[in-house]
């Protein structure tokens, strides 16, 4: 079997490496798709869009209904991993781990075992707890607000550098999950529940679709944002400019919701009560 | 382009490819994937794709291999094949 999956696999390998040649060179203004498509957005992206970085206008307009079906496997993605991962809250662990925080003592309370009071004394802990180091926790508490902030210029800067909602969602993400990581997971889904980052999830799809279909409202295509200037308040020229900057918000909502939100359920393997 | 630096970071991205999936630890493999992620990361900035390049750095390097991590961490290390 296994020697039948490598014949199959070089046999294919060979197949795609040959059709390879056949590819237009890199950069060759020659080919098909630099003789019809690029040099249109080149010379209307900007008198179009007024968006000087030409990939988001290709990205967020022109091929606007990719990015929105892309955010929707996005979002899939996160509802998959909840689907499959997802167990409830009653299956528990047998045993919990609570740290009295002045002394030091641990006490291992079985199922069924009275917890202690949340009076702030003891202090639950994971099963496979390393002491929390001081200059991690302190690192990570200094650097996150920068990374967020960061992620916020990268979202909304999309239109002048490279960036956008797919890139800041990520990086805005990866700081929350940062924060779980260097404390641990409860007190990271205390900040940002599982509800919270399953309503967000939607919320930028739907803000993305509301977009197009505030579009179809207005009188004009699905997702065509020269429709957007007849609201009062829009400057014609750049209608389609701020419709690329909804969506953008849009996706990065979206991506940074799903992202806390697989990292939530693979990390704790669906229970949400022991992480990383 | 300069095309001495792209043969050097292809063939880092092939060997980075096939160390990845012949290796047994599985934690090794995560980490390799995000190695692959960052040399395919500088193959695009080298081709001047530069959303592209941000885009492998941010998903593959950053949160894919976060999420590799946690799935070993969750699962386990070994391979039986």
């Amino acid at each position: 079997m296994k020697l039948l999956a490598t014949i199959v696999i070089f046999v294919w390998g060979g197949i795609l490496f040959f059709t390879s040649f056949d590819f237009p060179y890199w950069g060759d203004g020659k080919s098909p798709a630099s003789q019809h498509v690029s040099p249109y957005y080149i010379e209307h992206a900007m008198e179009d869009t007024s968006v000087p970085n030409i990939v988001t206008a290709v990205l967020a307009d022109y091929r606007g209904y990719d990015t929105l079906f892309e955010t929707a496997v996005i979002f899939s993605a996160g509802l998959a991993c909840f689907f499959l991962l997802r167990v409830s809250d009653r299956k528990a662990p047998v045993f919990r781990l609570y740290r009295h925080q002045s002394t030091g003592v641990t006490l291992r309370i079985e199922k069924g075992g009275r917890l202690p009071e949340n009076t702030g004394e003891f202090e639950r802990i994971d099963s496979v707890w390393v002491p929390y180091d001081l200059i991690i926790v302190m690192t990570c508490r200094l650097v996150v607000p920068f990374i967020q902030l960061f992620a916020l210029y990268v979202i909304v800067h999309g239109h002048h550098s490279p960036g956008g909602g797919f890139q800041g969602g990520v990086i805005f993400g990866a700081a929350i999950i940062l924060f779980a990581i260097s404390n641990n997971l409860r007190r990271s889904l205390k900040r940002m529940s599982e509800r919270t980052s399953a309503l967000l999830g939607s919320l930028g799809v739907t803000i993305y679709g509301g977009t197009g279909m505030l579009c179809i409202l207005l009188g004009a295509g699905f997702l065509n944002y020269n429709a957007l200037a007849s609201l009062p308040g829009v400057d014609p020229l750049t209608a389609r400019s701020l419709g690329i900057l909804i969506v953008e918000i849009g996706v990065g909502i979206a991506v940074t919701a799903v992202m806390v939100w697989i990292y939530y359920n693979l990390s704790s393997a669906g229970k949400q009560d022991e992480g990383l | 382009m300069i095309w001495q630096l792209d043969i050097i970071v292809l063939s880092m991205v092939m060997i980075c490819a096939i160390a990845a999936i012949s290796i047994r630890d599985l934690l090794g493999a995560g980490i390799l994937f995000g190695a692959y992620s960052f040399l395919m990361c500088l193959l695009w900035s080298i081709m001047g794709a530069v959303d592209v390049a941000f885009t492998e750095a941010s998903v593959g390097a950053g949160v894919s291999t976060v999420f590799f991590v946690a799935a070993v961490f969750r699962t386990t290390r070994r391979t039986r094949d």
